[in-house]
C-alpha cells in the first residue's frame, strides 16, 4: 500500500488560492485595458505590454540573481504591477521611461521588501510617482495624448491636450459623459469610469476585493468635494467631475484596494478609504498639481500598520 | 437563525453517508482495547494476562480524580498486556483480548426496551456515569461525570447539548438522532435531573432538517427540551461558539462553561448516559462514519472499541487505491492516521478517507495580507500576526497575541488563498507559550 500523508488538521482547504487572486484581477483589468487601446489605439497596448514585461523580467532576474530564489512570476502579481503603472501613464510616453519606471516600481517598491506581500507601498504607484518626479515634461500630468478613437485616424496623429482635471482648473468646459466612458485626455487606463467600475464588479463577485475600501474613499471624496463646492462652486470644481476624472476609479478600485498595502479589518478599510478620499481632494483643490489621488493612497499605504493595530478585533471572552 | 457571533466558514458539507442505517459491525476475532481512553490521568489496570473476561467487565479503574473507567467491550480471554500504537503511532498500555462469544455481564441490558423512567437521584446519577466509564464523544474524551461535580458556589442555568456536527462528511450524530432519538432525549432528561436545571437547549445545525424536525416533534413529550436549529456555518460546533449562539454569553478566556452558567456535553454522549443509566451499560461501543468520495460502500457502524481500524475498512469494500490521508474524525479537526493496525477507541466516531489530490495542501506563497484569516476567526484572533510572530520565534509576542485563546478549529488555515500553514504555527505557539508558562510556575 502506498504510504499515507500524516499533517496537522485541517485536511481541507478553500479553493481560492495566490494565483487565482491574481489572474482575477488581471481579467478585471481588461475592460479598461480594451477602452484605452479603443481610445489611444495601438500606442495604449504598447506601453502595456512593455510595462508588463519589463516588471515580470525585472522580478525574474532579480530572484535569479540577486536573491537566489525560487522565481514567484507565476503568481501573476508582477504582471498586475505592470498593467497598473502602464495605467498610470500616458500613451505616448517613450518605452525606455517605461522600462525606468518598471525597474523602480518591481526593484525598489517590491523586491527590495522580500516581493509579494511584503511591499508596504504600491509598487506601480511607487513607479509612477518616481516617474513623475523624474521626467516632469514626459509624465507631466497636464499635457495627455487626446482619445481618439481606434481606426478613424493613425494614431501618431493624435493631439495632445490638457487633462479633464486641468481644462476644469483652467475654467474649460468638460463633458461628464465623455468622461464616464472613456472618451477624454488622460493616462491610459484610467479614462474610462465605466471599464473600472466592470472590472471592481468582477473583482468584488468573484470575493478578491470587497466594497470596504472603494466605497469609503470615493464618497468621502465626493462629499468633500460638495462641500467645498457648495462653499465656492467658482473656485473648487463639482463633485461630480471630481469623482470621474484623473486616477480617482483606478485608484479607488483597483490601487487602494491592493490587499498588501491595506488593512486587514472592515473597520480598518473604512479608515483607509476615509483617508484616501479626504488627501486626495486637498491634493487636488489646494496643491499645485491637479492630480493627487497616487500621493494620497501612498501615505495613506504608510499609515496601513497604525490603522491594523488601532482596528485590531476583539478577541472572544475578554 | 441563531449562530455565533464572529467569523466562520463553510467548508464543502459532504454528509455522503447520510442515508445509510446504522448497522452493526460484525466482532473482531482479536481485539486490542487502551487501558486509558480519556483525557486525564491514567486508570489502573485491574486484569490479568490469561483472565477471561466477559462484555462490560471493568478491565482498567479510575484512581484519580479525572480519570475514567474502561471495560471490556469483548468476551474472552486476555492473551496480553502490553504497549500498542494508536493510531498516530505514539504507544500507550493495551489489553489484547482473544474474543469468543458475545457474553455479557449480569445486570446489563441489552434488549432494545427503552426505560423512560429515571430512578436514581442526582449524585446516583454521576457515581454511574463515573462507574459505566463514560467520556465525552464529542472529540475530547474528557471523563463525563466530572462535568457534573460542579466546582463550589457555581450553579448551572442550562444544559446543552452539543448536535450541531458541523464537521463535513460526519453523519454519526445524524444518523443516532434519526434512530436513537428516544434514547438520546430520555439521555438529555438524566443529565438535566443530574445538574438540577428547567431548561436544556439542544443545537442541531440547519443542514439537518428531518433530524430537527424528528427531535422537535418528540421532545413535546419532555418538559424543558428545546430543539434549536442554527446556522450551518463551521464551527458551530465548537463549545464557545455553540454556548454564545444559543445564550448569547461569553465564555471568559481560559475559563469553563460552567463560568457562564452552562454545562456542555455531545447528542452521543447523552445517548451513552442513557445507556448507562438506564441499562446500566458500560462505555464499550459507539457509532463510526466510514466515508471519503472514493469510498464504495459508506457506513455508519455501530462498533465496540478496540477494532482494528484495518477491519473497519475491509468491512467498507477495502482502501480505494489512490487513497492519500487517513483521518480519525472530520477534516477541519479531524487527525491524520499513520497506522491501520491501530483499534478504535471511545471516541473514534469517523474514519474519513481522502484521495491524494483531496488532502494535499494547496502551493503556498508569500501571505496576501489580505486578513481572510482574520475575518473567519471564530475567537477574534489575529491568525496573521501570530503566524508571523512564529516564524520569527517571538513566543512571548504570540501570548500576548492570544495565541492561547485559539481553539484550533483551523478556519484561518482552510481559508488562507497563500495555503500559510496559519495553524501548524498556531500550535507550535501554544506548545511554546506553555513551557514557557511552566518556566514562570517553577521561579
Amino acid at each position: 500500500m502506498a504510504l499515507l500523508t500524516v499533517s496537522g488538521s485541517p485536511h481541507v482547504q478553500s479553493n481560492q488560492t495566490t494565483k487565482k487572486i491574481m489572474w482575477t484581477v488581471i481579467i478585471a483589468l481588461l475592460p479598461a485595458l480594451l477602452v484605452s487601446i479603443y481610445y489611444f489605439g495601438l500606442d495604449a497596448l504598447m506601453v502595456t505590454f512593455t510595462s508588463v514585461v519589463f516588471c515580470v523580467g525585472f522580478e525574474w532576474l532579480i530572484q535569479k540573481f540577486i536573491l537566489k530564489t525560487k522565481t514567484t512570476i507565476g503568481d501573476g502579481s508582477a504582471i498586475i504591477t505592470g498593467i497598473l503603472l502602464a495605467f498610470n501613464l500616458p500613451a505616448n510616453i517613450p518605452l525606455w521611461i517605461v522600462g525606468i519606471g518598471a525597474l523602480v516600481a518591481i526593484g525598489v517598491a517590491k523586491m527590495s521588501y522580500g516581493g509579494l506581500g511584503k511591499n508596504p507601498f504600491n509598487p506601480a504607484l511607487v513607479g509612477r510617482v518616481f516617474l513623475f518626479i523624474s521626467f516632469p515634461s514626459k509624465v507631466a500630468m497636464s499635457e495627455w495624448p487626446l482619445p481618439k478613437p481606434l481606426f478613424c485616424s493613425s494614431v501618431s496623429d493624435a493631439l495632445t491636450g490638457p487633462t479633464p482635471l486641468l481644462a476644469m482648473k483652467n475654467g474649460q468646459a468638460v463633458d461628464l459623459w465623455n468622461m464616464f466612458i472613456g472618451a477624454t485626455g488622460g493616462s491610459l487606463g484610467e479614462v474610462s469610469a465605466i471599464a473600472l467600475i466592470i472590472g471592481g464588479l468582477i473583482m468584488l463577485f468573484r470575493k478578491v476585493i470587497t466594497w470596504h475600501i472603494p466605497v469609503s474613499f470615493l464618497t468621502t471624496a465626493g462629499v468633500f468635494a460638495l462641500i467645498l463646492w457648495l462653499i465656492n462652486p467658482n473656485e473648487f470644481i463639482h463633485p461630480a467631475y471630481q469623482l470621474l476624472a484623473g486616477g480617482m476609479m483606478l485608484g479607488a478600485i483597483f490601487m487602494a484596494t491592493d490587499m498588501v498595502t491595506s488593512p486587514v479589518t472592515y473597520k480598518g478599510q473604512l479608515l483607509f478609504g476615509f483617508g484616501c478620499g479626504v488627501l486626495t481632494i486637498i491634493f487636488r483643490s489646494f496643491g499645485p498639481m491637479p492630480e493627487g489621488v497616487s500621493f494620497a493612497i501612498l501615505i495613506m499605504n504608510a499609515v496601513t500598520p497604525l490603522i491594523d493595530k488601532a482596528f485590531k478585533p476583539k478577541p472572544f471572552g475578554y | 437563525m441563531k449562530t455565533f457571533n464572529k467569523g466562520g466558514v463553510h467548508p464543502q458539507e459532504n454528509k455522503l453517508s447520510n442515508d445509510s442505517a446504522i448497522e452493526v459491525f460484525p466482532l473482531p476475532k482479536q481485539a486490542v482495547v487502551f487501558v486509558s481512553q480519556h483525557l486525564g490521568a491514567p486508570s489502573t489496570l485491574v486484569v490479568q494476562k490469561g483472565d477471561k473476561v466477559k462484555v462490560g467487565q471493568l478491565i482498567a479503574k479510575a484512581e484519580q480524580f479525572i480519570c475514567a473507567n474502561t471495560h471490556s467491550p469483548y468476551s474472552g480471554t486476555v492473551t496480553k498486556i502490553d504497549l500498542a500504537a494508536d493510531f498516530t503511532g505514539y504507544k500507550k498500555l493495551a489489553v489484547y483480548i482473544d474474543v469468543e462469544g458475545d457474553e455479557w455481564m449480569e445486570g446489563i441490558d441489552t434488549s432494545n426496551d427503552i426505560i423512560r423512567d429515571i430512578k436514581l437521584d442526582s449524585a446516583q446519577i454521576i457515581d454511574k456515569i463515573k462507574e459505566m466509564g463514560i467520556v465525552g464523544l464529542g472529540g475530547a474524551a474528557f471523563p463525563t461525570h466530572i462535568k457534573y461535580m460542579l466546582p463550589q458556589g457555581k450553579k448551572a442555568d442550562y444544559l446543552i447539548i452539543n448536535a450541531v456536527e458541523c464537521e463535513p462528511y460526519l453523519t454519526s450524530d445524524y444518523r443516532l438522532m434519526k434512530e436513537k432519538a428516544e434514547e438520546s432525549l430520555i439521555g438529555i432528561e438524566i443529565l438535566k435531573k443530574t445538574l438540577n436545571v428547567d431548561k436544556a437547549f439542544v443545537g442541531i445545525e440547519a443542514n439537518k432538517p428531518d433530524a430537527i424536525e424528528h427531535f422537535t416533534q418528540l421532545s413535546k413529550n419532555y418538559k424543558g427540551i428545546d430543539i434549536v436549529p442554527l446556522k450551518t456555518k463551521y464551527p458551530q460546533g465548537a463549545e464557545k461558539q455553540l454556548i454564545y449562539a444559543l445564550t448569547k454569553r461569553q465564555v471568559p478566556s481560559g475559563k469553563l462553561p460552567i463560568e457562564v452558567g452552562c454545562v456542555v456535553n455531545n447528542i452521543g454522549t447523552a445517548q451513552a448516559v442513557y445507556n448507562a443509566v438506564q441499562k446500566n451499560m458500560p462505555l464499550v461501543q459507539n457509532i463510526l462514519t466510514l466515508t471519503g468520495k472514493n469510498v464504495k460502500q459508506r457506513k455508519n457502524l455501530l462498533v465496540r472499541v478496540g477494532t482494528p481500524l484495518q477491519s473497519v475498512i475491509d468491512y467498507c469494500g477495502g482502501l480505494p487505491e489512490d487513497t492519500g490521508k487517513i483521518i480519525s474524525g472530520g477534516p477541519m479537526m479531524g487527525k491524520a492516521i499513520s497506522d491501520l493496525s491501530a483499534p478504535t477507541v471511545k471516541t473514534t466516531s469517523a474514519l474519513l478517507l481522502m484521495s491524494k489530490k483531496e488532502s494535499s495542501r494547496k502551493e503556498e506563497t508569500n501571505c496576501l495580507r489580505c486578513g481572510k484569516c482574520v475575518k473567519v476567526c471564530p475567537m477574534g484572533l489575529e491568525p496573521i500576526k501570530i503566524a508571523q510572530l512564529a516564524e520569527n520565534r517571538l513566543w512571548e509576542d504570540t501570548e500576548k497575541a492570544y495565541a492561547m485563546d485559539c481553539i484550533e478549529c483551523g478556519s484561518c488555515h482552510f481559508t488562507c488563498p497563500a495555503g500559510r500553514p496559519l495553524l501548524d504555527l498556531m500550535r507550535v505557539s501554544k506548545n511554546h507559550i506553555g513551557d514557557l508558562r511552566r518556566q514562570r510556575a517553577q521561579r
